[in-house]
């Protein structure tokens, strides 16, 4: 296996200077999501007011990998109307579920693409999709709130 | 490099005739890279040895045991039996009786502690008593008793560890008391490599009348082992981190006491009598192994017991003890690395987990694995043990009857190039 495939700069960079890191207020949820099988960690909180993600901010611990791909996630999800992050949120899974075969969209998933190489390590692609999974989770429970 | 040197170590079985047993050894992984597999604490491979009788059985001598009439039943419940035999004499078990066998070491330590819920009398856990697990336990040896004592308003209480991954034993006279039933605690540590003073904490809890299990999953791979004269009441192991196959795990307890639990599950095999408004049970072992048993992995672990005594255990010992030695030399040399766990290779088995310092243990693992280097990383399933170092997860190399000390360099060489590749000097 190409480690070069894996580890792109791109996934170095956002892990050793992550974007949006830290937890921040105001926030309508908060969860926390564990990979059981290695252990990684994190605390989401998300804002989201008139149907736009006004802030997503975390507190993770865990390995490069997903360290980096909660950072991508943020550039990326951070400003856009709800509808839209799922959007893309659709299209990073369908990337990571895609075992390599799934052509990536840059311009959808910009930094993301660089998650392309991970689809062909079955081993880490929970590790990509832990901060995503939380931030569909935190989304949605924060949409069921606002719709009370 | 500097292999021949190393080639010298006291102790060092003869690796390259072992190693000519284990086919697995020399598999090329991608990129034509040989494999360096330092993750037997996790499952060790398999000898030709284990691998043909398993084959064997399959190809000449199967049918079920214990019921067939038929030459094929006999010769399968015959080859099942002998796999105790040997397990018994391997371990030192005053009767083969006392050997039952399990599906792993988990469901040998959920047996015991279903048992005692269910158990009436002198032995049943009930609401005010207290069981007695220690800090660095694998998770198989925490939950099942977390389950009881939350089932029977018991309470669960544990023995810290001391800042060099010792049990801390400064309090075993409050912790084990006169309320004390269950004291449950690993021999071998799987994460800090800590071998247990099993005798003397039995010591204790028999004073009390405490009943005393242990976990052996990696110290009877390890080491000789002696139930009759180890001071527990009930040992359990596993007989894929001993050259075995996986689906087969060992319960070994004392007869008196397999004689006073009731039934674990229910089934064929189990009974003495079954009639529509009750059943009576068979004796020990069978009264603990309802169902089609694991067969063929039971004949699997004989052959294993049987390899492992023809190299022989203190040989072994001695072998693992030389590569823990000389891996803890040269990973405390290396900068930015920690060792969790004892440093020296004093009361200690062959797991060493250690940190890096700004890398995630699964990048480690990830770079490592692309140099050939099969090391486990995440919290080996002991996920109280790392938090008690203030870590999530770890990196853990551990070792086998056929690790060379060329091996330790490569992993050692593999840390030095994961670093660069990380950019972490």
């Amino acid at each position: 296996m190409n480690l070069d495939s894996l580890y792109q700069e791109i996934i170095l960079d956002h892990y050793r200077t992550p974007h949006h890191a830290g937890l921040r207020e105001p926030f309508e949820s908060e969860v926390h999501h564990v990979n059981p099988t290695c252990g990684d960690e994190v605390t989401l909180r998300v804002h989201v007011a008139d149907a736009i993600v006004e802030d997503v901010s975390y507190d993770a611990e865990g390995c490069s990998i997903s360290q980096a791909s909660t950072s991508v996630l943020t550039d990326l999800l951070i400003g856009k109307k709800v509808d839209d992050a799922l959007a893309i949120h659709e299209a990073f899974v369908k990337l990571m579920m895609g075992r390599g075969q799934v052509e990536a969209d840059e311009d959808v998933l910009e930094d993301g693409i660089a998650f392309a190489g991970v689809a062909k390590f079955p081993a880490r692609v929970k590790c990509a999709l832990l901060g995503w999974m939380a931030w569909k989770d935190a989304t949605a429970r924060a949409v069921a709130e606002a719709e009370v | 490099m500097t292999a021949p040197v190393t080639s010298t170590l006291p102790g060092l079985l003869d690796t390259e005739r072992i190693r000519a047993d284990f086919p697995i050894l020399t598999r090329r992984l991608d990129g034509d890279r040989p494999l360096v597999y330092l993750d037997s604490a996790n499952t060790s491979q398999k000898p030709r040895q284990v691998i043909d009788a398993m084959a064997d059985h399959y190809a000449q001598h199967n049918a079920n045991v214990a019921r067939a009439v038929h030459q094929l039943g006999a010769e399968s419940t015959a080859a099942f039996e002998a796999a105790r035999d040997s397990v018994a004499a391997f371990i030192g078990a005053p009767s083969r009786d006392e050997v039952i066998f399990t599906k792993n070491s988990s469901e040998a330590l959920n047996l015991v502690a279903n048992t005692l819920a269910w158990a009436k009398g002198d032995l049943e856990v009930g609401a005010g008593d207290e069981v007695v697990i220690t800090e660095m336990e694998h998770h198989s040896n925490i939950v099942p008793w977390q389950l009881l004592a939350q089932r029977k308003d018991a309470r669960l209480r544990w023995f810290g560890l001391t800042d060099e991954g010792r049990l801390d034993l400064a309090n075993i006279g409050e912790l084990i008391n006169e309320r004390t039933k269950v004291v449950s605690l690993v021999w071998v540590s799987n994460m800090l490599g800590t071998l247990n003073p099993v005798a003397e904490i039995a010591r204790r809890a028999h004073e009390v009348g405490a009943l005393v299990v242990v976990d052996a999953s990696q110290a009877v791979p390890q080491m000789p082992v002696d139930v009759a004269s180890l001071g527990a009441d009930l040992v359990a192991f596993t007989g894929h981190k001993m050259v075995g196959p996986t689906g087969i795990g060992v319960l070994w307890g004392r007869a008196d006491v397999l004689d006073a639990l009731p039934p674990f599950l229910g089934g064929g095999e189990m009974i003495e009598t079954v009639t529509m408004a009750a059943s009576t049970y068979a004796a020990a072992p069978h009264k603990f192994e309802a169902g089609t048993p694991p067969i063929v992995q039971a004949v699997g672990l004989g052959a294993a017991v049987d390899y492992l005594s023809g190299v022989g255990m203190d040989k072994v010992a001695a072998h693992e003890r030389a590569i823990t030695t000389y891996a803890l030399e040269q990973l405390r040399e290396v900068k930015g690395l920690t060792i969790l766990g004892p440093t020296d290779a004093v009361d200690r088995g062959g797991a060493i987990s250690f940190e890096l310092d700004g890398m995630h243990p699964h990048d480690v693992s990830q770079v490592l694995d692309s140099l050939g280097i099969a090391v486990r990383a995440g919290h080996h399933c002991a996920k109280p043990a790392h938090a008690r170092f203030g870590v999530q997860s770890s990196t853990r190399a551990s070792f086998y009857l056929y690790t060379t000390p060329a091996e330790v360099d490569t992993l050692i060489d593999g840390i030095g190039q994961t670093k660069r590749f990380f950019k972490v000097m």
